[in-house]
């Protein structure tokens, strides 16, 4: 099971809190998913409302680590504040990072990524980077500082699955030691299961869970896919090859012709 | 004081965040705040002093992915 920065999780799912039809949809999804950590977020409180405690009283109750996130931030310097504010509000050094960089596609911006994971780890955050899966970015992060690199497998929210599986794989192998985690794009259990065939130590998962017609069942659905493909993965998996090989013995066979 | 609180513009005269806090019934709330721009912890909020145009961002607990 990973491990993230000295902390051992009993899942190699992560579950978002966002999109679901109702509380207890959300509640029975994370039940079913057996999701060890959930990602959650820091949004303005109107004069005289409570909702952040009545959320707050919600996730407590999942009995699991949480993440926040920077959702939505494309500066470093507001990447950075709202880290702190969410620093204080979940009583965690864990943040998810997201500095993004283009606003059609979400994807992150590499350079202020760098930056605010340094900033941040330098103020004893323990940084989860939203990435691409771009070799020398992933790079720079880990000098930063990141113990742990989240590419996305695709753009968030479009359930593509892995648009890059080469790049996937290639982080794999160069980074033999790091926690990696699929972090968006995950449609369908079969990607997620494949991600993790590639050796991958996790996914996180929301819009695929929380936007299905059943959440709860699709939950259950990711998380035998995701045991499936590190089962897989385990268990050394054949290398694939461009020619038909016959698997039942040509030796004996009788000569019928 | 005119100052903006989460985008909106509002006039007040308290003089603290945490005065501001309590007038906008969140005194005690689980909320996060910054001002223009920077972090203030719940430990400065009493000693934060407020100015003419300052930008307040108060934020809590939400769902996140």
């Amino acid at each position: 099971m990973p491990e993230f920065y000295g902390t051992k999780i009993q899942s190699r799912m992560m579950l978002g809190t966002a999109q679901y039809p109702s509380p207890a949809i959300l509640a029975d999804a994370f039940r079913r998913s057996g999701a060890g950590i959930a990602t959650v977020s820091v949004r303005r409180e109107a004069a005289g409302e409570r909702a952040g405690e009545d959320f707050w009283s919600l996730i407590k109750d999942l009995n699991v680590a949480l993440l926040p996130n920077t959702a939505g931030c494309h500066s470093v310097r507001e990447a950075v504040t709202t880290a702190h504010m969410a620093r204080e509000l979940f009583d965690t050094r864990w943040i998810k990072l997201e500095v993004i960089g283009h606003a059609d596609t979400l994807q992150p911006d590499p350079f202020g990524l760098v930056e605010a994971a340094r900033i941040l780890t330098d103020d004893g955050f323990q940084v989860f980077p939203y990435c691409t899966e771009d070799l020398v970015l992933c790079s720079r992060l880990q000098e930063a500082g990141c113990k742990v690199l989240m590419p996305w497998g695709a753009p968030i929210g479009t359930g593509l699955g892995l648009n890059n599986i080469y790049g996937l794989r290639s982080l794999r192998a160069h980074f033999p030691d790091v926690p990696l985690v699929v972090d968006a794009g995950l449609g369908l259990p079969s990607q997620a299961a494949h991600a993790m065939e590639l050796g991958f130590d996790a996914v996180l998962l929301n819009t695929a869970v929380a936007r299905a017609g059943d959440p709860a069942a699709m939950a259950a659905a990711f998380a035998n896919a995701v045991d499936a493909g590190a089962q897989a993965y385990a268990a050394d998996p054949m290398p694939p090859r461009d020619m038909a090989a016959p698997s039942t013995p040509v030796l004996g066979k009788a000569f019928l012709a | 004081m005119k100052i903006v609180v989460n985008g909106d513009p509002v006039e007040t005269q308290e003089t603290t965040l945490s005065g501001l806090l309590e007038e906008l019934g969140l005194g005690g709330a689980k909320v996060a705040t910054a001002v223009n721009e920077t972090f203030v912890p719940v430990a400065l909020r009493a000693t934060h002093h407020l100015s003419n145009g300052d930008r307040v961002e108060i934020v809590a607990p939400r769902q996140g992915g």
